[in-house]
Formats: C-alpha cells, structure tokens, sequence
C-alpha cells in the first residue's frame, strides 16, 4: 500500500497518456467509422470495394498484430512511426472497421419510407444523407459506439507492449523495480474500470439528449 | 529489404506450430467461457440478490478492464498466493474468464427473445416445465445465440497474440522470436497477420452459414 502512494504519480501520468491514447484513437475511429460506413453503402463500386476490403482486413486481424506490424514491419517500408503514432493509428484503424458496420446498420435503420420522401422532395443523395438519414441514424449508433469506446480504451493497454508508458506499462515497471505484484495491477484494474464507467455515462447522457421523436424535440424546443 | 520468399518458407514450419498453441489456447478458452457464462446467466436469472448483485458486480468489472491486466493478474499475481499457473493455462483462464462475461449477456439475451406468450401457451396446455424448457423455449432461443457466440469464438482467436504477453509461444510470440533471431520483420509480422485472416474470414463466413441452419431447423 505504501509503494502505491509513492506511485500515484507515476500511475497519474500513466493515466494521462491511457487518456491520450483513448482520445486519439476513438477521433479517428469515429472518422474511419463515417467514412467507411456511408462509402459501403455508396453505389460507386470502387468507394465500396475499399470500404469493405478496409472493413473487413482490419476486423479480420486483431490489434496487436496491427500495432506491432506498423511498428515492426512498416520502417521496411521506408515509413517509421513513433510508438504514439503507430499505437493510436492501430487502435483506431481497428476499432474504426468496427465502428464502421455500426455506422452502415444504423444508417440502413432509418425507415425506407424517409429515404422516398426525400427523393419526393427532391433531396439529392448529399442532403438525404445529411439532413435526413444520418440525422436519425445518429441516436441508433450511440450505444454501440460506447461500448466500441470503452473497448478502445480496454485495447488501448496492447500499446504498453510497443514501449508507449500507459498504465499497464507502469504498472509492469513498479512491479519489475518492486516485486510488488498485487497493488499496481489492482491499482491499474480500478483506474481502467473508473475510465469505461465514465465513457459510458457520458454516451448515456449524450443518448438522453439525442433521443428521437417528441420527447428530443421537445427537449430542443426548451432547450433555447 | 525486400521480401524474401526463401525466407517465408524457412519460417512457416515454426509460425505453423504457433498457430497450433493458438488454437490450443481458443478451444478450450471458449469452452470455458461457454460454461461460466451459462452459470452466471443462471446466478442472474434465478438467484436472490445476494447472489445476483456480487456477480453483476464481478462481471461489470471483468467487462470494463482490460485483458491483457487480467491475464498479467493470473500470471504474475497469482504466484504470490501460492497459485502458480503454466503460462497457458493462465492464459486460457484468462481467455475464458474475460469471454464468459459477453456469453453471459448472450444466453440472457436470447433466452428473452423468447415471447412469455410460449410459455404461457405450454402452461395452458399442460405442459410440465422441464420439457417447456428443453423443447419449446431453447430450441427458439438458441438460433440467435449462434452467431453472437461464434462471432465471440473469433474474436478470442484473434485476442490470443496477447498471450504472448505472458510468454506463451503462439503465432504472434512465433513471429517476433524468429524475427529478433534474424532482424528480418516484414516476412513474419506479414504471415502472422495473414495466417490469422486466412483462419478468421473462413470463420466468420461459416458463422453466417451455421446461423442459417440453426434458423432453418427451428422451423
């Protein structure tokens, strides 16, 4: 117990840089998540081949493999990457094929009958799927997405194992320079626990404030 | 460096038995998750508080923390209260723990996909309520469980490079000693990342092929 208190700050940083890793990556599973959601529905094929084969390579590989791929193998490839790059790129590459199937379903969610009345209005496909589509499939993609965050966040420990100081590798130096073993992973559990409870409240509260049909409008109308 | 096939060849007898410890880490990892997930569907379904709230408790915890901590838990923790695990076997608990946890949610789920009206219908017909369970409610609630626990199955055969982490020799571990022995890193991260596509895809589509089946029989 003592050790722990002489590493909270240690620990502290190492929370930080978990949170850095959990803010990065979720950005850019959120971005991969859009655009390869609406580019595999897209009825250019070869926007839609990409998509899939992007989709499908990443889901089909896990994590690890991917970070330590970037990390090991691209510098062959003329292309080096710092542990922080290429963990991010990895998390959030990964998650965002995930993200991406929550993106397409949700989308494809939305009743057929608003899509007609779009096309009745004279919508182009752009506005369709701007002010219609993805207005309503938005609300439908929240839950998803905060468990996919709070596995972004869980993934994100992987990262200790390309050098980056996140808390799992923290808590592995106190427990190589201590030979403590029960404090700093119990330590790290409960931190890491706090984080996804917290992710999942605040998708929780953004999912009250999302909620479609009169009780959101309403919510709106108040709201200015 | 360029890619030297000569070199692939050389390495895929060693890469190949490590995709065999994977697969030895996977299935009894799922079995495992499979029957602790049954019993903490079972815990939550029919326990009293006493038993449902620790468990929930417990399972909310194990689903929120990371894997790689659990199996580093089992692995270097463990020792220090006398429980001293191989590295696999810490690592196919650890698997099968974690895993148990979404079963768990799975069971549940597709037990209440199931209209009370079934089994109000076999009350009505006097039906005794073992056999409702075994014949009318679990074979409509098992189709939809198929694909998420095959889908489950999968994704614990693509987490077991962690394991690596805890010095099993899987695929993952394979390809990063062969790698140190010869600083060459394209050729084995590539075929660790390929061999594993090569086993997830045809996985995943046989899932969407055996969900299908399912469906069709319990028709």
């Amino acid at each position: 117990m003592e050790t722990l208190t002489a590493y909270s700050g240690f620990l502290w940083s190492g929370t930080c840089m978990t949170l850095l890793l959990t803010a990065g990556g979720s950005l850019l599973a959120l971005t991969m998540a859009f655009a390869a959601g609406v580019g595999r529905l897209s009825p250019i094929r070869p926007v839609k081949w990409v998509a899939v084969a992007y989709i499908e390579f990443f889901r089909g590989t896990s994590c690890l493999v991917q970070m330590f791929w970037m990390f090991y193998a691209l510098p062959y490839f003329g292309l080096s990457l710092s542990p922080l790059t290429a963990g991010i790129l990895a998390l959030g590459l990964n998650i965002g094929a995930y993200g991406a199937e929550v993106v397409r379903g949700a989308i494809l969610a939305v009743p057929r009958d608003q899509r007609e009345a779009g096309i009745a209005l004279n919508f182009s496909r752009a506005q369709r799927l701007l002010h219609i589509e993805l207005p309503q499939a938005i609300p439908i993609m929240l839950p998803p997405f905060g468990n996919l965050a709070v596995d972004l966040m869980k993934l994100s420990s992987v990262a200790s194992l390309i050098t980056i100081a996140d808390l799992t590798f923290r808590a592995q130096l106190i427990r190589n320079s201590t030979g403590e073993t029960l404090w700093p992973f119990l330590a790290i559990l409960v931190i890491y626990f706090i984080i996804a409870s917290g992710i999942l409240a605040i998708v929780s509260v953004a999912e009250r404030r999302l909620r479609p049909g009169r009780e959101g409008i309403d919510r709106m109308q108040g709201g200015q | 460096m360029s890619w030297s096939w000569d070199f692939t060849w050389q390495i895929m007898p060693m890469l190949l038995s490590g995709l065999v410890v994977t697969v030895q880490a996977t299935v009894p990892g799922s079995l495992l998750a499979f029957s602790l997930g049954l019993l903490i569907a079972i815990a939550r379904f029919t326990g009293g508080p006493l038993l449902r709230i620790p468990v929930t408790v417990l399972v909310e915890f194990i689903r929120r923390t990371p894997l790689l901590v659990q199996l580093y838990v089992l692995f270097y923790v463990l020792p220090d209260y006398g429980i001293a695990l191989s590295a696999l076997t810490a690592g196919v608990i650890g698997l099968g723990l974690h895993y148990s946890t979404y079963a768990a949610e799975v069971y549940r789920a597709g037990l209440e996909s199931v209209p009370r009206s079934q089994w109000e219908a076999a009350k009505a017909l006097n039906y005794p309520a073992p056999s409702t369970f075994t014949r009318v409610v679990l074979p409509q609630a098992i189709p939809p469980m198929i694909p998420a626990l095959s889908n489950y199955v999968i994704s614990m055969f693509k987490e077991t490079p962690l394991l690596s982490a805890i010095t099993v020799i899987e695929l993952m571990n394979a390809a990063k000693i062969l790698a140190n022995e010869s600083y060459r890193y394209i050729e084995p991260m590539t075929m660790v990342g390929l061999l594993f596509l090569a086993v997830s895809f045809p996985a995943s589509l046989a899932a969407v092929k055996l969900e299908g089946w399912a469906r069709r029989r319990a028709q």
